[in-house]
């Protein structure tokens, strides 16, 4: 690990600066020196610079002006700004906040709901992102690469909701058990590919990439078997969860954001308990950074690999708990857990491994979902476009020499993303 | 676990040293014994007496191969513990392993094939042949990228990306060419494209493989996803109605009796997945390019003070990658169908599984997967005849046998050293 990734706070605004400099100059200097904010920053600046060439060249009415661009380029220019302004301010409306529905609120004609929508969308897309993030993020620390938090959710989620409308009991204590369900069909799916490894060498890359479409797979045969399938449908979709294992909403009902927020933090909390300061968390930094000297140290490693995947594997069923249990949906279809697994690899990248960095990426990437939703119902811009804007933000971060390169920062100490994974199959 | 294997000590550490009495080919046929006296009594109370046809053609007509189910599938039940049996010998496993497997499924089939509703008691072998290699032909492509990118030491997980983007810009050029030539050269670039990103991100950039492989996908899923909902979906017209190959039957070929019908009468695709097979074949244990590629792939810095410049041998294989894996895609749109969202689904990642399977070499990787096809095919046939096998077990098929394979149980399998590991020159 590096230095960056030793850090346990979320990343500092800047770099800790030398006292006889004054503090706007220390302030400047540690700003374009390439740090760990400065990188994130501007990766997400470059992100968004290509999102909107995108938005301009897929666009017919404006790549129409570029036809006669030598002999009127402003209106090219003017409508290639307008379409993207248009596209990047709904998206912040629908991630942060909609100005008018604060004046709106202010001058009585609006309620709060409305000017505290567009928070409660981006709370409720973080949530599950913040598990599988730390679920992709802890394996990573432990020298694994758990590309399987796709599929761990999904039995995760199969078993949250299998008890959530399956087992009657009272409203609390069944909201736990359903959360419970899900971490365990998690673990259960953790464990596999880290007993394999652990026992047989087989690479984790290889068996989790296999068991997202097993568990896939699964997900679509049970939900058409009796007594799980609607009985009211005929399309693929399940009972739906009882209302005593629902999450309780925390603004209402007509907004989304549910108590599963509260719940990620506390776990965001534990993990970086368990990461920095637990005897488990030491021997799996110190398997994730060198399993040979641990060996000779007196570590088990297969045990370790078995423990980090197991509990990486529950994380993620957590979060896959959370799409049935939150306010997200109620019942098992083929898409219920959407791409949170393979969104958590992008997280945890994007949050350096680090389990604060985590949460403030899935917050980010939770914002740009909801953003995306509102950019496409108010200016009709694919949702896809997100998609885009989050892999590329990753690309520039797990590349910080060519940030460096294109906008010629000063010298990098703490800004290269190491996962020390590069070692194959 | 071979020693030579510089993969990381800590893959070794529990690798069981497979001494004394219990070697692997024998623990394999206490295994396939099991499952062929299984299949013998499950399979074999199961079926009917019905008799089972495997008819050579593409229907009830003709001649036939039948037996009676119940004896079919406990006869074959019984060859494939035999074979297991014959493990303890310890010798000629492959060929032993291939027949319990063979005869494990025909003793399923003449279950199935005896158990369908009446009047459908036959399983059409030349179109069972040809769903098969036909399933097969994108796994081939992508498998062949993952054998030229992971012979030389980039792991490729980007095959998924590949070949979606393959696909679209295939569909794409096409239409607005209006000419499947242009389309299939652009389907090419499409799939370099992914490449190239692939290829400066980690040969350039040092950026962890199989990372940039998974973030490729993501953002090939994205690109392809949005630009199909911006310009497909509004004008169908001009840009995703693609001209589409035709079949071409080869000549003599075509009358061979079950693989004529089936196999050349094809299209473009599968002739050319079968003589890339062939070429990457050569050209990776036969000539320089080979010799080089492969000792770039096991010792990078060994073949580095021989003088082989590798970083551009990798740039090269890489991209050439691309290549193959984009043309794979535009077999989905310039073959059948046009553009949809996220239209691969899954199959780069069964490729990778072919890829790993057949143990990075070309041969090994068209075996498998045209082992994945005939899984795939046979899902198809047996929901044509209401079995009460649900597809999705099926479908899980490959990739159960996948992680068989990677955990040893079915054979060895090790990646070329120096698959992953960036090169630092110096």
């Amino acid at each position: 690990m590096s230095e960056a990734a030793q850090e346990t706070a979320p990343p500092p605004a800047k770099a800790p600066e030398p006292e006889r400099e004054s503090f706007g100059q220390a302030f400047l200097q540690g700003l374009w020196a390439a740090n760990t904010v400065t990188v994130t920053i501007l990766a997400v600046v470059l992100a968004l610079v290509i999102g909107g060439i995108l938005i301009i060249v897929s666009d017919p009415d404006v790549m129409a002006q570029y036809g006669y661009f030598t002999a009127r380029p402003g209106d090219a220019l003017q409508s290639s700004w307008e379409v993207v302004r248009d596209a990047y301010a709904s998206l912040f409306k629908g991630a942060i906040v909609d100005p008018a529905a604060v004046s709106d609120w202010i001058s009585g004609d609006g309620g709060w709901e409305r000017v505290f929508a567009p928070i409660s969308e981006t709370l409720t897309y973080t949530t599950p992102l913040v598990f599988t993030g730390l679920s992709v993020a802890l394996a990573f620390r432990g020298g694994l690469f758990n590309i399987g938090a796709q599929g761990q959710a999904i039995v995760g989620v199969i078993l949250a909701a299998l008890a959530g409308f399956l087992i009657p009991l009272p409203p609390v204590l069944h909201l736990i058990v359903a959360l419970l369900a899900g971490a365990l069909g998690g673990a259960i799916w953790g464990f596999i590919p880290g007993f394999l490894k652990a026992r047989t060498g087989a690479h984790e890359v290889i068996n989790t990439i296999m068991l997202n479409y097993v568990a896939l797979y699964f997900l679509t045969w049970i939900i058409i078997q009796k007594g799980v399938q609607n009985p009211e449908r005929t399309d693929a979709i399940s009972k739906p969860v009882e209302s005593s294992a629902q999450l309780p909403r925390l603004l209402g009902d007509n907004l989304r954001v549910h108590a599963g927020i509260i719940l990620a933090v506390l776990v965001t909390w534990g993990v970086a308990w368990l990461l920095n300061r637990s005897t488990l968390g030491f021997e799996l930094r110190a398997v994730g950074n060198n399993p040979d000297a641990s060996r000779t140290a007196g570590i088990s490693v297969t045990t370790t690999y078995i423990a980090v995947m197991v509990i990486a594997g529950a994380l993620a069923g957590l979060g896959g708990a959370n799409m049935v249990v939150g306010s997200t949906a109620d019942a098992l279809t083929p898409l219920v857990v959407a791409q949170i697994g393979f969104d958590g690899i992008l997280v945890a990248l994007l949050g350096r491994v680090k389990p604060w960095g985590v949460a403030l990426a899935a917050l980010l990437f939770g914002a740009l979902r909801a953003g995306g939703n509102t950019m496409q119902s108010v200016s009709s811009i694919s949702l896809e476009l997100v998609t885009v804007l989050q892999a590329l933000i990753v690309i520039f971060i797990a590349a910080p020499a060519l940030v460096k390169a294109i906008f010629r920062l000063r010298a990098a100490r703490a800004a290269r993303l190491s996962t020390s994974l590069a070692k194959g199959w | 676990m071979t020693p030579v294997s510089t993969i990381t000590a800590n893959e070794m550490v529990a690798a069981p040293i497979q001494t004394g009495y219990w070697t692997r080919s024998r623990k394999v046929g206490v295994g396939l014994v099991a499952a062929g006296v299984l299949a013998a009594v499950v399979f074999g109370a199961l079926a009917t007496s019905q008799t089972a046809r495997f008819t050579l053609s593409e229907d009830a007509q003709g001649a036939a191969l039948a037996i009676d189910g119940t004896v079919g599938a406990i006869l074959f039940g019984l060859i494939a513990a035999a074979a297991g049996a014959a493990m303890f010998t310890d010798r000629w496993f492959p060929w032993l392993l291939g027949v319990g497997i063979v005869c494990f499924v025909l003793s399923f089939l003449c279950w199935q094939i005896s158990d369908a509703p009446a009047g459908q008691n036959f399983m059409p072998l030349v179109n069972i042949v040809r769903g098969t290699f036909l399933l097969a032909v994108p796994l081939i492509f992508g498998a062949l990228a993952g054998v030229l990118c992971e012979r030389s030491g980039v792991v490729n997980v980007a095959i998924e990306g590949q070949l979606l983007m393959g696909a679209f810009a295939g569909a794409l050029v096409g239409t607005m060419a209006g000419n499947v030539w242009v389309g299939l050269v652009a389907a090419a670039l499409g799939g370099a494209f992914i490449s190239l990103l692939l290829a400066v991100f980690t040969i350039r950039y040092l950026v962890d493989q199989v990372v940039m492989g998974i973030v490729l996908n993501l953002l090939a899923l994205g690109l392809t996803g949005f630009l199909y909902e911006r310009l497909m979906q509004t004008n169908q017209a001009k840009y995703n109605q693609p001209p589409h190959f035709g079949n071409w039957e080869i000549p003599l070929l075509k009358d061979i009796p079950v693989l004529g019908p089936a196999l050349f009468r094809s299209n473009l695709f599968l002739y050319l997945a079968l003589i890339l097979v062939l070429v990457i074949h050569i050209a990776l244990f036969r000539t320089r390019w080979g010799l080089r590629t492969r000792s770039v792939g096991e010792h990078p810095t060994a073949a580095d003070t021989l003088g082989v410049r590798v970083l551009g041998l990798r740039y090269r294989n890489v991209l050439l990658a691309g290549v193959v894996a984009g043309i794979g895609g535009a077999s989905y749109t310039l073959l059948l169908y046009s553009f949809t969202k996220n239209m691969i689904g899954g199959k780069g990642f069964i490729a990778l599984a072919a890829l790993i399977f057949g143990r990075w070499s070309p041969t090994g990787a068209l075996l498998a997967a045209l082992f994945f096809g005939f899984a795939d095919q046979l899902g198809v046939y047996l929901g044509a005849i209401n079995s009460i096998i649900p597809s999705q077990f099926l479908a899980m098929l490959p990739y159960l046998a996948t992680i068989l394979a990677v955990a040893g149980l079915v054979g060895r399998v090790r990646a070329p050293a120096a698959d992953g590991k960036p090169y630092i020159k110096g």
